[in-house]
């Protein structure tokens, strides 16, 4: 019975406090300096199925940001301070996580990172009304590319569309040349749900162009057994697999290749199923040979990699040295470097202090990295120059092949490019449908 | 028709590795009523402890092995004190829920303890075609049929430990005097109590065994999979294999396991091209449910009587 | 002495049946409902109404609707979230394919698709029981998704599967800001919860809670087990086809079908639990309890490690999150099997009396 008013009391004061007030809770966030900073908000996910690959990402962010602060004492004078809310990669969750963190800084959160399709679609239509860009790196709508439909969605780098034509490029000269695919056979081994099915259509018109049979195998989540696939991919013998899978399902692939003999060097994955989470989970010596398309090289033999190893790691601020230079980890410090060079670009033209989303967004549109100035910030040769536009909100569309060596990933290509006019094409075509539907006015004017 | 008998052979020896997770289910369920949600927690928590103690710990492998098999005993014997014995005479749904909040638990706890990061996990076990295995021993492979040669080596071996873990539970069962004051336990609870078996004992012994059962699918599944939070998703592949072989019986969840997945692999090789794929996650479902409408309790589960 | 009846005298059937009998209930629910409908818009800002109170009210739906299957009825079942997604892609659908439908109309529509589609997934019911029929009720939730994923037609073959709700427009009135969003979403619970409330009350309502308490005796007094399954399904599910439409529309504003997945599934299972099996209330307060506690353990374990000056490690706060969360739940269990709602009654019980032990 005592224990029964304990708990009744607990409840009662559990509800009190959940209806105060919560907004000077600002915790995992830098104290709080007297002079406004530039506050990023940022969304991840360490916990749950997907956490293995959201944690090095997330961490790779704030050790960027930390790098700043501790070697440079911000960006241009104005400390940088964020908030990271956890959104278990659920649609639900980031969303709340995205009210939360808009309310944090009058400035808004610089810009979000939803890191996941499902949230970014949530928030596509949000972000216009709280200006807030939003910047999706390698996953999100596709077709927002195309700025003049979507102002506030820049997926920065390369699309799933000019990385799946940029593997058919690849293919083709692994295989020896122009005109080598005709009459091969290739099987696209997917992730059954919206993510699994972005390349269907691109693939398929490939396919006709470079006169290869396509075959596609979708794979349940999560993906933890696939001897059935398997087994059909033994049966159609296809000279290449891709494989486009996210989670369990990319390591589960690799071993079940080795489990029913299938050569590994002839896997390609795609940037999500490309990480040391995945060639690690399948065990490193069954992933040996395993290739993957990405949109940023791993490894430390970065300037900007040393650079937070001396200034955040060893000064003890680091998030977890174990990440440090893994693929998904370099994507974080990637992702951190875009959105302050964004920052920055708008300061250039506002002014040196904290920036708000409009500035933001007019930072990122009109952003221009150019080999000298990836040198300067020591992230030469990591990813490419990239150039955004209002028409174009992608940038550079190449990506980058990287095989496992049985330790760790080496590059093995330069940096390829795809069918850029197809892949526009198709993102023009599929962006006016959009504009259609919901009425919006094409335009460059902002 | 060898393509066929692949398929059949690979979708077989997949059941089993359903099977393995079904026994920790089946164990509990026979001996104190509680359908346990939390055994693919469970799994989970056994193959990260089992990691976690030789990358953190810097155990050897024997050692690890033991290590967590002490934790799963611990855990076992903690969940029947703390969270079970209260509930005793609650409604089966109660029973269910509360291993739901396990789930979450155990969950948080394995990863609070060893962190989020994938691990691999080598056993030492290959895991290629068998006539690859037999030919890096030396053998030769003629003699051997073309569709035994493509029978995956580490399928085999679980199919073995499988079978080794039946027989050690049958055995534990039928001649120990805690295995007959467990069935007995099963058959009635208040009949056991009222001849004086120890039904508190009795129930954590069973705990601490479906902690052994969860170790040990732990390690072949994480072998497979990677030592990662996914591992909880194989409790999914184990839920049509209770439904077919019925919730209390040990023989029903390997047998159950053979047809899940025989019928799931051959289902989605042969029909499922027809609907774009896929189909297999909820084939083993629909297989089980369709079979539960001839035969509500199950392939080998126990026979409800309702009187008013 | 807060909570007294003595003196409350019912003096003619009418009364006797109402939904109220008791003044300060009555009182309670009018302060209630003034404080959701006049209070709540005025004060609450953009983070309460979109990130706390819409989410609130659509589980709570969805809750009522479980609650109803599982509690009233006694039929266990895991596929709630797929009953979701049929509400949501049926809505989208009819407000696609006739744009000229009110949007309340269409909801109404997708909730009656989604009673069809729980009638036929709750025919195995007939013959199975018990967890037997909750695994089954699993196949649902497994090729509910599935099939909306395979069938373009459903997403309007979008590229990515992911769909994007219309505005909600009824008679040319739009709802788009999140005060006009709760406003819609209050007024259609509200309703449902009132009808549910007088459903579980009439001769259904009893025929439900005697299947529930035993089929074979239910039977032997005359009750027609089939039909009486088959409603309970039906009815169930046109609720939770409703909430489902209520978290695309008013919530989420974009769906995918693997969002709707046995997580889903189980958090509202979990509402039910906590908040009261069989209880109209208990909906509610199980619903709020799971869609607050989150956030609000979030808060509590940040500000708990700078009260102790302790950094934790990122991620560290989600994992402690899974694990109080855990605990709670087998706390509340072990503490009080019956839920939320029961805790009310106790605390009922105990204004009556007070300031008096007895």
């Amino acid at each position: 019975m005592k224990l029964k008013k304990v708990f009744f009391i607990s409840i009662i004061t559990l509800v009190l406090n959940g209806c105060g007030d919560k907004s000077s809770t600002d915790l995992t966030s830098e104290v709080e300096e007297a002079a406004p900073s530039q506050f990023f908000g940022i969304a991840g996910y360490r916990v749950g199925p997907y956490g293995p690959s959201g944690a090095p990402i997330a961490t790779g962010y704030i050790d960027y940001l930390t790098l700043l602060n501790e070697r440079d004492g911000g960006l241009n004078g104005v400390r940088l301070s964020w908030e990271e809310c956890e959104t278990e990669y659920n649609t639900a969750k980031g969303l709340e996580c995205y009210e939360r963190l808009k309310t944090r800084n009058p400035l808004g959160p610089t810009a979000i990172h939803p890191m996941s399709t499902g949230i970014t679609y949530g928030l596509i239509d949000k972000a216009p009304v709280d200006q807030i860009p939003l910047i999706t790196l390698g996953y999100g709508r596709t077709d927002a590319s195309d700025g003049r439909v979507f102002p506030w969605v820049f997926p920065l780098m390369t699309n799933y569309w000019s990385q799946a034509s940029a593997i058919v490029r690849f293919i083709e000269t692994k295989e020896g040349g122009e005109k080598s695919l005709s009459g091969k056979k290739i099987v696209l081994l997917y992730h059954d749900s919206a993510y699994g099915k972005e390349p269907h259509e691109i693939l398929k018109v490939e396919a006709d162009n470079f006169g290869f049979d396509l075959v596609m195998i979708p794979v349940p989540h999560p993906g933890n057994e696939q001897q059935s696939q398997w087994m059909r991919i033994k049966k159609e013998q296809p000279d290449w697999v891709i494989l486009w899978g996210w989670g369990v399902m990319s390591g589960t692939s690799i071993k079940t290749a080795k489990k029913v003999g299938f050569p590994r060097e002839k896997m390609i994955g795609n940037w999500w199923s490309g990480a040391e989470v995945d060639t690690l989970a399948a065990g490193p010596s069954a992933s040996t040979g395993y290739i993957a398309a990405n949109m940023n090289l791993s490894g430390k033999n970065f300037e900007v990699v040393q650079e937070i190893l001396k200034h955040v790691y060893q000064k003890g601020k680091g998030g977890d040295e174990s990440y440090v230079g893994t693929v998904l980890w370099n994507r974080g410090v990637a992702q951190a470097m875009l959105t302050v060079e964004a920052v920055r670009n708008a300061q250039a033209k506002y002014g040196n202090t904290p920036m708000s989303g409009l500035q933001v967004r007019w930072g990122i549109e009109n952003l221009s990295l150019t080999q000298a100035k990836l040198d300067e910030l020591g992230f030469g040769g990591m990813v490419p120059p990239i150039t955004v536009s209002c028409e174009n909100h992608e940038g550079p569309g190449v990506v980058r092949f990287q095989q496992w060596d049985g330790e760790k990933w080496v590059s093995i290509s330069d940096w390829v490019l795809g069918d850029q006019k197809l892949v526009r094409k198709m993102v023009e075509e599929s962006a006016a449908k959009y504009a259609s539907e919901k009425n919006i006015e094409y335009g460059c004017s902002s | 028709m060898s393509f066929f008998l692949e398929v059949l052979i690979g979708g077989l020896l997949a059941g089993i590795m359903y099977s393995l997770v079904a026994l920790g289910f089946v164990l509990i369920y026979k001996a104190s009523g509680v359908f346990n949600f939390a055994q693919g927690a469970m799994v989970f928590f056994a193959a990260l402890t089992f990691v976690g103690a030789q990358e953190k710990l810097g155990f050897p492998i024997w050692a690890a092995l033991i290590f967590s098999l002490i934790l799963m005993i611990i855990l076992g014997v903690l969940t029947e004190k703390v969270v079970l014995r209260p509930l005793v005479n609650q409604p089966p749904i109660s029973l269910f829920m509360v291993t739901i909040g396990l789930t979450f638990f155990v969950e948080g706890l394995a990863q609070l303890m060893w962190g989020t990061k994938v691990y691999p996990l080598e056993l030492g076990i290959p895991d290629e075609p068998i006539a690859i295995t037999l030919t890096r021993w030396g053998l030769n492979t003629d003699a051997v049929p073309n569709v035994l040669k493509e029978i995956n080596s580490f399928d085999l071996i679980a199919a073995i430990v499988a079978g080794t873990l039946v027989a050690a539970l049958a055995i534990f069962f039928q001649i120990t005097r805690v295995g007959r004051a467990l069935r007995a336990v099963a058959d009635d609870h208040q009949a056991a109590l009222s001849v004086g078996i120890p039904l508190k004992t009795i129930w954590a012994i069973v705990w601490s065994v479906a902690g052994f059962v969860a170790l040990v699918a732990g390690l072949m599944w994480g072998a497979r999979n990677g030592v990662q939070f996914a591992l909880v998703f194989v409790a999914l592949k184990a839920l049509p294999v209770l439904i077919l072989g019925g919730f209390d019986s040990v023989p029903g969840a390997i047998v159950g396991g053979l047809i899940i997945g025989a019928l799931e692999k051959l289902a989605e090789v042969y029909i499922g091209p027809y609907f774009g794929g896929g189909i297999e996650i909820w084939f083993a479902y629909v297989a089980a449910l369709l079979f539960l409408l001839v035969r509500p309790e199950g392939l080998f589960g126990e026979k409800q009587i309702d009187r008013v | 002495m807060f909570y007294r009846e003595a003196g409350q005298f019912k003096k003619s059937y009418k009364e006797d049946q109402a939904i109220l009998p008791i003044l300060q209930d009555k009182i309670g629910v009018v302060v209630i409902l003034l404080i959701a409908f006049v209070a709540i818009p005025i004060l609450a800002s953009d983070y309460w109404l979109t990130a706390i109170l819409i989410p609130f009210l659509v589980f709570s739906l969805a809750a009522l609707g479980l609650n109803l299957l599982t509690g009233y009825a006694g039929q266990l079942s895991l596929g709630t979230a797929a009953f979701m997604a049929v509400g949501a892609f049926a809505a989208y659908n009819f407000e696609l394919r006739l744009p000229y439908m009110p949007a309340l109309v269409s909801f109404v529509l997708a909730g009656l698709t989604t009673a069809i589609v729980g009638i036929a997934f709750g025919i195995p019911s007939l013959r199975i029981r018990g967890f037997y029929l909750a695994v089954a009720t699993l196949a649902a939730q497994f090729f509910i998704p599935w099939l909306l994923v395979k069938v373009g037609w459903f997403t309007n073959y979008s590229s990515s599967g992911v769909i994007t709700t219309q505005p909600i427009e009824i008679l040319g009135f739009v709802f788009d800001s999140p005060a006009k969003r709760y406003f819609l979403v209050l007024s259609i619970v509200a309703f449902l919860a009132l009808v549910a409330k007088n459903l579980v009350r009439s001769n259904l309502g009893r025929a439900w809670m005697a299947v529930r308490d035993m089929d074979v005796a239910a039977e032997v007094i005359g009750i027609k087990i089939m039909r009486t399954k088959l409603i309970a399904f039906g009815v169930s599910s046109f609720y939770c086809g409703v909430a489902g439409a209520l978290y695309a529309y008013a919530y989420l504003g974009s769906v995918e079908p693997d969002g709707f997945n046995l997580d889903l599934s189980f958090r509202i299972l979990f509402m039910i639990i906590i908040g009261g099996i069989g209880s109209i209330m208990g909906s509610f307060l199980g619903a709020a309890f799971i869609t607050l506690l989150p956030i609000f353990l979030d808060i509590v374990i940040n500000e708990g490690a700078e009260i102790l000056n302790l950094k934790l490690a990122a991620g560290v706060t989600s994992i402690m999150q899974l694990l109080v969360f855990g605990g709670l739940i087998i706390f509340f269990l072990i503490v009080e099997p019956l839920g939320l709602a029961r805790l009310w009654q106790i605390a009922k019980e105990k204004l009556r009396l007070w300031p008096f032990p007895h």
